[in-house]
């Protein structure tokens, strides 16, 4: 069939309600401006969903195998570089068709909840528009037809991020986060740019297509060029798979450029929903995807990409135990899911069963898209009816929000990893890939896994259970427009771990069988249930008092016939153990050596400003004595020296 | 011959004829309004581009010393409508001050200046070019006559010029002296690279570094930008540069190409140098004209970075580049213009709040400093990915990874002023300004530039053919 038509409407869609809004929506159509942008939303939806059906139901197979489809292909630019040229297009195959329908779902329910959520911002047609642009842009990312295409829109989405996240501009943190988001994101494209700059010159084109072909045959000129070029040791094809995976892991939130996320959730609650747990923070994870099939070829940079997907699942969950803000947890918990989803690729092989780790990968990055926005509106819920993020201010919520606590938990339990919600399944996969391609990283992942589902549930415990703590709100739970998208994000959570996915999404476009191990899923399950089994001890009553503690340890022998001896033991070995000497340092690390050296960049970057300052004296004989100097030197250097 | 001369030089002529009308109207004793003046000026200016687009012609006259083709008439159509547009937007200055057609008088003679210069075939031909256009300029700059700061400007840069002249000239008896000649092409085919030779070359690439303020010889450039009425400084940082920069590159690639090494040297080094100094000064400045003119110093070490590939690429994304920097840089300082000349604040801080009182300016200086920051969808963005990939052919990663490096520490303090005039709440911002027609068209057309150019891709594809 021909999808010429209305995938390029998938982008035009968007373009056009963000101009309109964007234009016009101040002055004349605010009331409406957010039942346009839904409405626009709701298309595009049935637009993904319909390509999706015949792309991976109808005739997106051949022979097989799922091919990839140019759907729309316009030439653009020839740069006479080596007859580079650049086109703009459309590109349909199973990881692209399968983010279309992950990013327009998760954007239509956010465009619903704002509905409701934003009804009383002044800007809040601004706030539609930007949202538009927003899903225009990650969409155009992800069907890009070549490298240069994907990086404008990958600049694009961070400006539409940046638009967002600063959208509260009276509040300075929001300005300040905004503008750390944008600079982090972009210092690490900066490492894009260049490995974009090494693919194109060297294999001659910047089609996905090609360089995938191109590099993936070992007799052709551009893999034998960039294998046998190198520096430092390390071949070409190694430093720009590097590089670009560094404009990855910016945007995914890796260790070490993380930073910029736990202060991007000073943003609007269903903004986080939209980019800081379905979209934009997964492109990483699709860039390598993308280009998986090089990836795959180059043993350093695939454990570049394990590694730092490991690290970052770990580093994440143990700072998510420590944190009161509802947001940050759950922004620390993306950055651990994603930090799976980043190394599930690192570890994976290529074609048929070897190639489970890349298929887990978009699983779980199918699945969590559904479960983390629900879990990020939910929160959003909440905070609307608490008007507070931090969970030391909650308390047995579940009595006032019924909608919201049946769907949260519903997500908890998926993010823990509890069968048979979606969660379960993903990472389930995920381990078993690690498990085959890499056991310290499977071991690691494990721990995390426990880790995640304790301090998820500590999170649910606090807000819904625990004490009540008198809310004088206004309103009722939530409007229906709030509600209906935790509903039917409730009921994707359920239902999209039964999906077939390695039916339709493989490494190499070819359908392999999958199946559930029991005897695999045991420890995986054990330490999930040990997890929850220890937040519930924790948190279900509200017990941790520091004062009580100390207490408790100065009177040992009378706390014995105590039966909360127990818990206060776990509370000491969490608190005082865990807490003080892996969670604190972990997050001290984090304050001070990673924010401080970005920081410590900025200053004395400054200081070198003022330091070079009195170079412009103002007098016009300096200025002469710099010119004739600077001639003296260039003539000194490549008169004398350099000859 | 006649005829040849008329077409081949009609740029030339019809600058020089409207400079005599202008001087024939002021010595006569009819006195016109200034609105009057200037509109004449505009209408003109627009008569010369559509003829500088109408007629296609190529050849050499005057026992070749001038010479003209395709390119040079874009490059001259390029710098003719970047005045227009400043003519335009200095609407507002202009309408009150006594001299008006006195300024109208230098900016045209350095236009004349810089046409010759991009035409020039010759040395010696070269050389008067850029004195035409540099001696008038100095005294534009010290046209607020009753502010301090602008004579001492004017001062300053006919002193510093006199310097960056003299070195110049020396360069090129030097070279006289070596090869016997000061053609052009005479030239690029006796060029040996002798050390004396590369003296010459040096004081030439000195001379032409202190007119597009490379690093070291740019110090004049902050206190002149600073000194000089906002209309000079923007024909200053953008016309006056973008010639000397087509003339830089032009002769590099065709005279110097067999001391090829040694200038990729050099110009590693000068880029490196003007873009690092260039940021770390941007980054403290908190007048918005001298912010301009360290951020476009910037710039200039990003076009170096292009120029540097030695290609036909490098040398299409240059002038591609200085195509996209004359639609940004002048709606930067087009608002700038406005704002001045309304309430004389022209400090970054005033700009706060600037989004409360003015939206759209506001989305139009936003835009502007997007497309100098380089981020899409604005034409920046592709201007400085394609100087970039042409850099990036000689496969000098150090010099690209500097570049890129620059790249953020540019949108850091880019961000300041957005963050500035959209994010801090101000009680008492600036006042709405009243935009006239006359900026209001220039802002259009600015506007427009830095949308289309990028995302239509034919206004590169057709400088690229015309390198051929």
């Amino acid at each position: 069939m021909n999808y010429a038509q209305f995938t390029a409407l998938l982008l035009l869609l968007p373009l056009a309600s963000f101009t309109v809004l964007g234009i016009w929506g101040r002055k004349y159509i605010r009331q409406a401006s957010g039942i346009i942008g839904t409405t626009v939303l709701l298309v595009i939806t049935a637009l993904s969903l319909y390509a999706a059906y015949s792309y991976f139901l109808v005739d997106g197979q051949t022979n097989g195998t799922y091919q990839p489809i140019i759907a729309l292909q316009l030439p653009w630019l020839q740069f006479g570089y080596q007859q580079l040229s650049i086109d703009m297009g459309i590109l349909l195959d199973p990881i692209s068709v399968m983010m279309l329908v992950v990013i327009s779902v998760v954007s239509l329910m956010v465009h619903i909840f704002s509905l409701g959520y934003m009804k009383d911002e002044e800007r809040y047609s601004t706030y539609f528009a930007f949202l538009s642009l927003f899903t225009f842009s990650m969409l155009g990312l992800v069907i890009s037809v070549n490298i240069f295409q994907i990086y404008m829109f990958w600049e694009l989405v961070g400006v539409s991020s940046y638009l967002l996240i600063g959208f509260f501009f009276t509040k300075p943190s929001a300005v300040a986060a905004s503008k750390k988001a944008f600079i982090v994101t972009r210092f690490a494209d900066l490492g894009f740019l260049i490995g974009i700059l090494i693919l194109g010159i060297q294999c001659g084109t910047l089609d996905f297509m090609s360089i995938i072909e191109r590099l993936t045959n070992p007799q052709s000129e551009a893999y034998i060029g960039m294998t046998s070029t190198g520096f430092l040791g390390l071949s070409s094809l190694t430093w720009a798979l590097i590089l670009v995976f560094m404009g990855g892991a910016g945007k995914s939130a890796m260790f070490p450029l993380h930073i910029w996320l736990p202060d991007a959730m000073e943003g609007p609650t269903p903004v986080s929903a939209l980019i800081h747990a379905a979209t934009m923070v997964v492109a990483g994870v699709y860039l390598v995807a993308r280009l998986f099939p090089v990836f795959q070829l180059d043993e350093i940079a695939q454990n570049i990409v394990a590694w730092t997907g490991a690290t970052s699942a770990l580093f994440a969950a143990i700072i998510a135990t420590t944190q009161t803000d509802i947001k940050r947890v759950l922004a620390y918990s993306t950055m651990s899911q994603i930090g799976y989803m980043m190394f599930a690729l690192g570890v994976s092989g290529y074609g048929g069963e070897a190639g489970l780790g890349f298929t887990a990968s978009m699983f779980h990055l199918f699945t969590h898209a559904f479960f983390k926005s629900l879990l990020f509106l939910g929160a959003g819920a909440v905070i609307h009816y608490a008007h507070s993020n931090d969970m030391l201010h909650m308390g047995g919520l579940r009595k006032y929000m019924p909608v919201t606590h049946a769907t949260f938990l519903l997500a908890c339990l998926a993010i823990a990893g509890v069968p048979p919600l979606s969660g379960f399944f993903s990472k389930e996969e995920i381990l078993l890939a690690a498990w085959q391609g890499n056991k310290a990283i499977y071991f690691i992942a494990l721990g995390t896994a426990g880790l995640t589902a304790f301090y998820m549930f500590r999170l649910y415990f606090m807000i819904f259970w625990q004490r009540d703590k008198h809310y004088h709100s206004d309103h009722g739970e939530a409007p229906f427009s709030m509600k209906l998208p935790l509903l039917v994000l409730g009921a994707l959570t359920v239902g999209t771990g039964f999906i077939p996915f390695a039916q339709w999404v493989s490494s190499d476009g070819k359908p392999f069988e999958t199946a559930l191990h029991l005897d695999f899923s045991a420890a995986p399950i054990a330490m999930v249930v040990a997890g929850i089994g220890l937040a519930y001890s924790f948190y279900r009553k509200e017990n941790d008092k520091p004062a009580r503690l100390s207490a408790a340890l100065g009177s040992l022998y009378r706390s014995a016939y105590n039966k909360f001896y127990i818990d206060e033991l776990y509370l000491f070995v969490t608190h005082k153990i865990i807490f003080r000497f892996i969670g604190r340092p972990a997050a001290w690390a984090d304050r001070n050596l990673v924010d401080g050296t970005v920081n410590g960049l900025a200053t004395s970057t400054e200081n070198a400003a003022g330091a070079i300052k009195g170079w412009q004296s103002g007098k016009v004989q300096h200025y002469a004595l710099y010119f004739f100097g600077g001639v003296l030197v260039l003539a000194f250097l490549f008169i004398y020296l350099w000859k | 011959m006649l005829q040849d001369l008329l077409i081949l030089m009609r740029a030339e002529l019809m600058l020089i004829l409207i400079i005599f009308l202008l001087l024939f109207l002021k010595l006569g004793s009819a006195s016109l309004r200034n609105e009057t003046v200037m509109n004449m000026v505009n209408g003109l200016l627009l008569v010369v581009l559509a003829l500088g687009f109408l007629v296609k012609d190529s050849g050499m006259i005057f026992g070749n010393m001038f010479r003209t083709d395709d390119l040079l008439r874009l490059e001259k159509n390029m710098l003719t409508l970047g005045t227009l547009i400043i003519s335009l937007q200095s609407y507002q200055w202009l309408k009150k001050h006594d001299q008006a057609m006195e300024f109208y008088l230098l900016m045209l003679s350095t236009l004349l200046g810089m046409f010759f210069m991009l035409s020039a075939a010759n040395l010696l031909m070269f050389y008067l070019g850029l004195e035409l256009s540099t001696i008038p300029l100095a005294a534009m700059v010290n046209f607020d006559f009753n502010k301090k700061q602008s004579s001492e400007a004017g001062f300053k840069m006919i002193v510093s010029s006199a310097f960056a002249s003299g070195l110049l000239l020396f360069g090129i008896s030097w070279l006289y002296g070596t090869t016997g000649t000061i053609d052009f092409s005479g030239l690029a085919a006796s060029l040996d690279g002798s050390p004396l030779q590369l003296f010459a070359f040096i004081t030439l690439v000195a001379g032409f570094g202190f007119k597009i303020s490379a690093v070291p010889f740019h110090l004049w450039t902050a206190d002149v930008y600073e000194g000089a009425p906002v209309p000079v400084t923007s024909y200053l940082s953008v016309i006056s540069k973008g010639a000397v920069l087509f003339v830089f590159t032009s002769v590099l690639y065709s005279v110097f190409h067999a001391m090829g090494t040694v200038w990729y040297n050099m110009i590693f080094i000068i880029a490196v140098a003007t873009m690092i100094t260039g940021n770390l000064f941007a980054l403290r400045q908190d007048n918005l004209k001298r912010f301009l003119a360290f951020s476009s110093i910037a710039q200039v070490g990003f076009m170096l970075v292009g120029i540097s590939g030695q290609s036909r690429e490098g040398a299409a994304a240059l002038i591609f580049f200085v195509l996209i920097y004359i639609f940004s840089n002048l709606a930067a300082f087009g608002v700038i213009t406005l704002v001045s000349s309304a309430s004389g604040r022209e400090r970054i801080s005033d700009y706060r709040g600037f989004y409360q009182s003015n939206p759209a300016l506001t989305w139009i200086l936003a835009i502007a400093l997007f497309s100098l920051a380089g981020i899409p969808p604005t034409a920046g963005f592709f201007g400085k990915f394609f100087l970039i990939l042409a850099g990036a052919g000689k496969g000098n990663w150090l010099l690209i990874t500097i570049a890129a490096l620059n790249m953020i520490i540019s949108l850091y303090y880019y961000l300041r002023i957005i963050k500035a005039m959209f994010m801090e709440h101000n009680a008492s911002p600036l006042a709405k300004v009243d935009i006239p027609f006359s900026p209001r068209i220039a802002l259009a057309i600015c506007v427009a530039g830095i949308l289309i150019t990028g995302l239509y891709s034919g206004a590169y594809q057709y400088i690229y053919q015309l390198l051929s």
